[in-house]
């Protein structure tokens, strides 16, 4: 066991995966002798060459195309999107090639490219560098997407991830990069599977989901949901698509009680499937409805007003309140 | 050179139609290329002091072999014209008139050689040994694709404009590393770097239209930072659905590749031997690891842009008048029997050939099968994925509650 940053356990992630396989590589905009903006890939050009970590022209659509390119041809390559405002010139090839390669290859191509998106707000950046889009990428057939909320599971689902045989986007949670905890770099123990949520607190009266970086604060939700005498059980998604919804219907019908949380817009977000597919599978085990906490429909507001606009420990036990009042 | 003063445009008043330099250097690196052309349209052979030398390579069987792939295209492209009409596929993408552009440049590919086609390469599927009925099975609607390309080394069609430019340039990016890895691993093991021959390169279609993309740019932007070995073949074919070039461009389409510091060659598209020649300097060019290439075919799309559209609607028929006169099926034959190469014998065996390969796609087309929709359920990852397991499940019980329906209607239909 080592303590280590998030941002320092992708790097090691990263590390491991180039030294264990010739054919990955990295690539995007100044990843490497800056290594990259959050210095995730730092030092990593130095050990592995210009060839494997790819500083690239700043062309998101170029990115990811090539990168298709590169995978077709037998390559692994992990895409860095610099912010996740600036996905979206990438978001044609990811959405209309990435996500169909192998299906309408009738299976016989697979594109196994790897898209990092640093994702979130809680920074106090200027606009399109604090957004949630993982809804959009999840909406689409093809794609898979994680999102690790500690260390270990960083150090472990980078890599898992560029074993998979999928596309696979890594949305991280750019305002938890700095978040310490201890990593097992000899096994990923209960993280073998980066599809499965993780149930990180036990509890009986509710259950809160959350994942990325709303996993701390629902932990500290739950704790302060303790100290008023409610058992809250948190639930660690891990993995947005696709969703383990076994572990959440299973708590549920432990608790009676869900409450989902992340930052991107309540609307049409991955809280609302979670909402939807609970009420299908586990109608008669809930005692109150799903309660949805996320961010506003608006596009995300300016780093001063950023505090109202994100989901904290306030809303998640409000929204508590009002499930344990049915 | 034999048409010494063709222009290298057919815009009015740009004055970009600069007349072609006499040295080689400036035939690859000049910004006013004009149009390489060895084929007249009356069907005599001209010369140039860079592209002879590739024509030269190709003897009497080739030439034939040029005729008999382009008669053969253009025969598919009637037959999937006349399945559309009768309701047997959902759509067409006529390539009449394009058969040189087509069959010139996929003839200068090597096997090892991966192609990357946009939607209308019918005739470029052919010389990579697609079976042509599989072309169909995406316009008929039972697939996405219809093909395996690694077993061609043919890509898939693709309908979102420019999105395989990328691709492409990423595919050769990987080539590119393959023969880099190879050539480490030789010298390691003490032997002479370079042995892992045959190189390879890739080449990439898109249209005048597409080259407005913005995935075009950023391929290209691409190919040039890192030297890919790939040769971007655009097919100006003068329209875009109905938009003529003049909207895409105010410059020859081959110009841009001066931007980009890679050489750009305008070819007369509907002259085999000379995209023929210009594609195989191009693919060489890129297998050694010189530059990437971008061809600018100027040909001409004769018939509509797909089977829904009416070129009549915005364009005359002069222009089609026009282009016919330059047909390139008509040249080499002509070029063929004035230089005794081919008679008549072999002119009805080609025709022949193409009755039969209309008469195989038709019975082939009609025997498509339908998939069954469990295919995209296993095909949607290429891992166990628990949603598409659920809804497969969901699928198959909601299925078998037809099941007793469906057997009384068999049971008749049976007797
Ligand atoms: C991204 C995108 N936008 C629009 C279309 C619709 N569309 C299909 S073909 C076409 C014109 C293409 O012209 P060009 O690139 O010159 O190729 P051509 O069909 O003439 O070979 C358009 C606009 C599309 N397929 N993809």
């Amino acid at each position: 066991m080592t303590t280590m940053t998030i941002a320092k356990a992708i790097n090691e992630g990263l590390r491991a995966s180039l030294a264990g396989n010739p054919r990955t590589l990295l690539m995007g905009e100044d990843i490497g002798p800056l290594g990259g903006v959050y210095r995730v890939t730092d030092g990593l050009i130095g050990e592995f060459g210009a060839d494997r970590v790819v500083d690239t022209p700043l062309a998101e659509s170029g990115i990811i195309g090539t990168a298709i390119g590169l995978a077709l041809s037998g390559y692994l390559p992990v895409c860095e999107i610099q912010f996740d405002g600036f996905v979206f010139p990438g978001f044609n090839q990811i959405t209309t090639q990435l996500a169909k390669m192998h299906s309408r290859s009738n299976g016989n191509l697979t594109v196994p490219v790897v898209i990092r998106i640093p994702y979130g707000g809680g920074i106090g950046s200027i606009e399109h560098h604090s957004e949630s889009p993982e809804a959009l990428f999840a909406h689409t057939a093809g794609l898979r997407i994680i999102t690790p909320s500690n260390p270990h599971d960083a150090y472990w689902m980078i890599q898992q991830a560029i074993d998979c045989l999928d596309p696979v986007i890594v949305f991280e949670p750019k305002r938890r990069y700095w978040l310490k905890g201890e990593v097992d770099t000899t096994s990923p123990g209960q993280s073998a599977d980066p599809f499965q949520a993780h149930v990180l607190r036990s509890g009986t009266d509710a259950t809160v989901v959350a994942y990325g970086p709303l996993v701390p604060v629902a932990l500290a939700a739950a704790s302060a949901a303790a100290e008023d005498g409610h058992s809250v059980e948190v639930i660690d998604l891990r993995s947005i698509s696709p969703i383990d919804f076994d572990t959440v219907t299973d708590s549920v019908r432990k608790t009676g009680r869900l409450i989902v949380a992340h930052e991107a817009p309540t609307f049409g977000g991955i809280g609302g499937e979670i909402a939807a597919r609970v009420s299908e599978r586990a109608f008669h085990s809930l005692e109150a409805p799903v309660m949805r906490v996320g961010g506003f429909h608006m596009p995300y507001p300016v780093a001063k007003v950023e505090e109202d606009y994100l989901p904290d420990i306030d809303r998640i036990l409000e929204a508590l309140e009002r499930a344990l009042a049915y | 050179m034999g048409a010494t003063h063709l222009p290298s445009t057919e815009f009015d008043g740009t004055g970009v139609d600069d007349q072609r330099e006499a040295q080689a250097e400036a035939v690859l690196g000049d910004p006013a290329v004009p149009m390489v052309q060895l084929l007249s349209p009356d069907g005599t052979l001209g010369t140039d002091p860079v592209f002879s030398e590739y024509a030269a390579r190709l003897d009497a069987e080739k030439l034939r072999g040029f005729y008999a792939d382009m008669a053969k295209i253009r025969r598919f492209d009637v037959e999937a014209t006349a399945l559309q009409r009768q309701g047997q596929l959902a759509l067409w993408v006529p390539l009449t008139g394009q058969e040189a552009a087509q069959i010139g440049s996929g003839r200068a590919s090597q096997p090892q050689d991966y192609i990357f086609p946009t939607y209308r390469e019918h005739g470029v599927a052919l010389t990579r040994n697609v079976d042509l009925a599989e072309l169909l099975r995406q316009f008929r609607g039972v697939s996405n694709g219809g093909w395996n390309p690694k077993e061609t080394n043919f890509h898939l069609y693709t309908l979102v404009l420019a999105a395989q430019t990328p691709h492409a340039v990423g595919y050769a990016m990987g080539i590119q590393r393959d023969q880099k890895r190879a050539a480490a691993q030789a010298a390691a093991a003490g032997s002479a770097a370079g042995t892992q021959d045959p190189k390879a390169a890739v080449m990439v279609y898109f249209g005048d239209g597409a080259s407005s993309e913005g995935d075009v740019h950023e391929s290209m932007v691409f190919a040039s930072s890192y030297n890919a070995p790939v040769v971007f073949f655009c097919q100006n074919n003068h329209w875009a659905i109905s938009v003529p070039t003049t909207v895409q461009t105010r410059i020859p389409l081959s110009h841009r590749a001066k931007g980009y510091g890679f050489p750009g060659i305008r070819v007369d598209g509907n002259d085999v031997i000379a995209v023929h020649a210009v594609t195989e300097w191009a693919l060489e060019r890129a297998r050694e690891g010189k530059s990437p290439v971008l061809i600018e075919a100027f040909t001409y799309r004769v018939g509509a842009h797909t089977t829904a559209d009416d070129p009549t609607k915005y364009r005359g028929s002069e222009e089609e008048e026009r282009w016919r006169a330059k047909d390139p099926l008509e040249r080499l034959e002509k070029y063929l029997r004035a230089e005794g190469l081919a008679d008549d014998a072999f002119f009805d065996q080609v025709k022949a050939d193409g009755d039969e390969l209309a008469a195989y796609v038709r019975k082939t087309t009609h025997d498509l099968e339908t998939p069954d929709i469990r295919t995209a359920f296993a095909n949607t990852y290429a891992q166990a994925h628990p949603l598409v397991a659920e809804e497969l499940a969901w699928f198959e019980e909601y299925s078998a509650g037809f099941a007793d329906e469906a057997e009384p209607a068999d049971t008749e239909a049976a007797n």
